[in-house]
């Protein structure tokens, strides 16, 4: 008795409708695993993922069109707002642009304080992400000790610039203000407990029997998946492309120091956990390298000229001082006409902007590249054949923040 | 650097002198020019070429130039990893003009292609899946397109009565402030408050 035929042999008649057809769903914008606002229409055969067609667009503010009618120093607060997660490696790349155009030297403390910065934001986004990755797969707990390590870091934000998120702190030229030494020293004391709290987070999660069943072989990137569709940060060199612009294209003062960069052999979302695990010891290391050098580097942290205001002192004692910083902050700095494109390692890969000058001091054209919309993009390619358990696993170490993606 | 990408522009220019208008390096970049008719095949051969091998799509974008003829400008960013070499192509295109998709070379464009159609209105031939990207459903209009006002022509706003999100024209209760703070001896085209009640206006 297969249930198609009754005792008596009669069959039901078969209408079109109860063929066996795929299932489209939403998934999200309001689904806790979709990181934000992200909408996935999923075409499912049972529970197999046949088609994936991100809808995004639903956190999109407009900055581009915005930057055009603000100054260059007025824009820079919207760069925070894009990956929130580590909100200066995008100035970063503002700042560095703008530096190009205009052939501006950073001074050496500034250069500093700037590698310190990024690479607290490294750690601040892959504790975020590792951890609610781990969350996304069922696990608990990560997330809260992540979290607390996250607040530390944010304190350290604060300290430095008044904001625990949005910073506004590094400047075209430098940075806005130069760090206290207790500051330094507090950084460098949490730097040495820091390991500990990986190690603990390390235990829970690298050998645990349920993480590895829903991340190994799941999402699995190869180097021609890389190429094709654009990826890089952890995305590309989990595919064995050991490629790192702070190594490949050195910016700021890179090149001095010392690190390791972690390459994953299999391209699945396991070797991402594990390489973003790394690379917060690795960023840890450069940290301590930058407090070390930060101690014999005093100086400004500005570099000052027309892009960068004048010291408080002079202002007191200086009218010319006092026009220029007038000046500075209503008008704005006037940036050469040129275009350039200038990218920085952001923590999700490689985050850029192009930048079109028209002489004036607004930027004529911005364009923020993201790396996230790219890895996103793949989702169809990547997603496609695995369950539907699995799309939250592959969103989550794909490392989607819709700040950078939607613009 | 420089160098480098002044022989790699040359080298370009010899092996495709169809599709290169003209080049130049500025502020360390290679600038190339490219005739729109070519872009893919020209796009296929720095992927494939061994000097090149621009095997990244880093970004497509455009930028509009409203008092060109030609008044966009789509610029495609290159990458070689292999290389560790940068290129931007830029392509001018009319405003009726359609450009050809590079999806087929970089399935990476295409995005890329849906933001800019989204944005500035140009249409990419034998994309597979024009729509739009970023705006909302049902949007109208090209944002990024230097005529399009900043603040847009409708806000939305969630109705009680109707129990649903109505859409409606824009109205502010404080008009957009552009404000100019461009110094009136440079650049500021504007009558100086004073100024309008001599001769010419603008003495």
């Amino acid at each position: 008795m297969d249930g198609s035929k009754f005792d008596d042999g009669s069959v039901d008649a078969l209408s079109g409708e109860q063929k066996i057809r795929n299932f489209n769903i939403n998934f999200g914008p309001q689904h806790p695993a979709a990181h934000g606002v992200l909408r996935l229409v999923l075409e499912l055969d049972g529970e197999i993922v046949e088609r994936c067609d991100p809808h995004v667009g639903l956190l999109h503010r407009g900055t581009e069109k915005l930057m055009e009618s603000r100054t260059y120093l007025q824009n820079l607060p919207y760069l925070d707002r894009l990956d929130y997660v580590a909100p200066m490696n995008q100035e970063h790349a503002w700042c560095l642009a703008i530096e190009k155009l205009t052939g501006t030297e950073v001074p050496r403390r500034a250069q500093l304080i700037r590698v310190l910065f990024c690479e607290i934001g490294r750690i601040l986004n892959h504790l975020m992400n590792v951890t609610t990755q781990a969350m996304d797969v069922g696990a608990l707990t990560p997330p809260l000790w992540g979290f607390e390590e996250r607040e530390k870091l944010m304190i350290f934000y604060e300290r430095a610039c008044g904001a625990r998120l949005h910073a506004n702190y590094f400047r075209p030229g430098g940075v806005h203000q130069d760090l206290p030494d207790e500051l330094v020293d507090d950084i460098e004391e949490w730097a040495i407990g820091f390991p500990e709290v990986l190690q603990d987070i390390d235990d829970l999660l690298t050998e645990n029997r349920i993480f590895k069943q829903r991340n190994v072989d799941i999402g699995v990137v190869t180097e021609d998946d890389v190429l094709q569709y654009g990826m890089s940060g952890v995305m590309a060199r989990s595919a064995g492309l050991a490629w790192d612009l702070r190594r490949a294209q050195p910016y700021e003062c890179y090149d001095e120091f010392e690190f390791q960069i972690p390459v994953g052999k299999n391209g699945d979302c396991y070797d991402r956990y594990l390489m973003r695990m790394e690379e917060m010891r690795q960023s840890l290391s450069i940290m301590r390298q930058a407090i070390h050098k930060l101690r014999e580097a005093t100086g400004d942290v500005l570099s000052r000229g027309k892009l960068t205001p004048p010291k408080r002192g002079d202002m007191k004692t200086s009218m010319e001082s006092l026009i220029h910083h007038f000046k500075l902050y209503t008008e704005g700095f006037h940036v050469p006409e040129g275009e350039v494109y200038a990218a920085v390692e952001a923590p999700k890969g490689e985050f850029g902007v192009y930048m079109v000058a028209d002489g004036s001091n607004k930027p004529y054209r911005a364009k923020l590249r993201a790396p996230g919309y790219l890895h996103l993009q793949a989702m169809d390619h990547i997603a496609t054949g695995h369950q539907l358990a699995d799309v939250a696993a592959i969103i989550g170490t794909m490392d989607i923040v819709f700040g950078e993606i939607d613009r | 650097m420089s160098d480098a990408l002044n022989e790699l522009g040359a080298h370009i220019e010899l092996k495709r002198p169809d599709c290169v208008l003209s080049w130049d390096v500025a502020f360390g970049e290679l600038n190339i020019d490219v005739t729109p008719a070519n872009i893919a095949g020209f796009i296929e051969f720095l992927k494939s070429d061994a000097n090149c091998r621009f095997s990244t799509l880093v970004d497509v974008t455009a930028v509009d130039y409203p008092e060109r003829a030609k008044r966009f400008d789509v610029v495609y960013h290159l990458l070689s990893m292999y290389q560790n070499q940068r290129v931007r192509l830029r392509v001018a295109v009319r405003e009726d003009e359609m450009v050809p998709s590079i999806t087929e070379v970089h399935p990476s464009a295409n995005w890329f292609e849906r933001e800019v159609f989204d944005m500035f209105g140009i249409i990419f031939s034998d994309h597979p899946d024009l729509r739009r990207l970023l705006t909302d459903y049902g949007f109208r209009g090209h944002p990024l397109r230097k005529d399009f006002p900043t603040t847009g022509y409708t806000e939305v706003r969630y109705d009680e009565a109707q129990k649903r999100v109505v859409y409606e024209p824009v109205q502010l209760t404080q008009d957009y402030r552009q404000f100019d703070f461009m110094s009136p001896w440079e650049g500021a085209n504007y009558i100086l408050p004073g100024d309008e009640k001599s001769g010419d206006g603008n003495a």
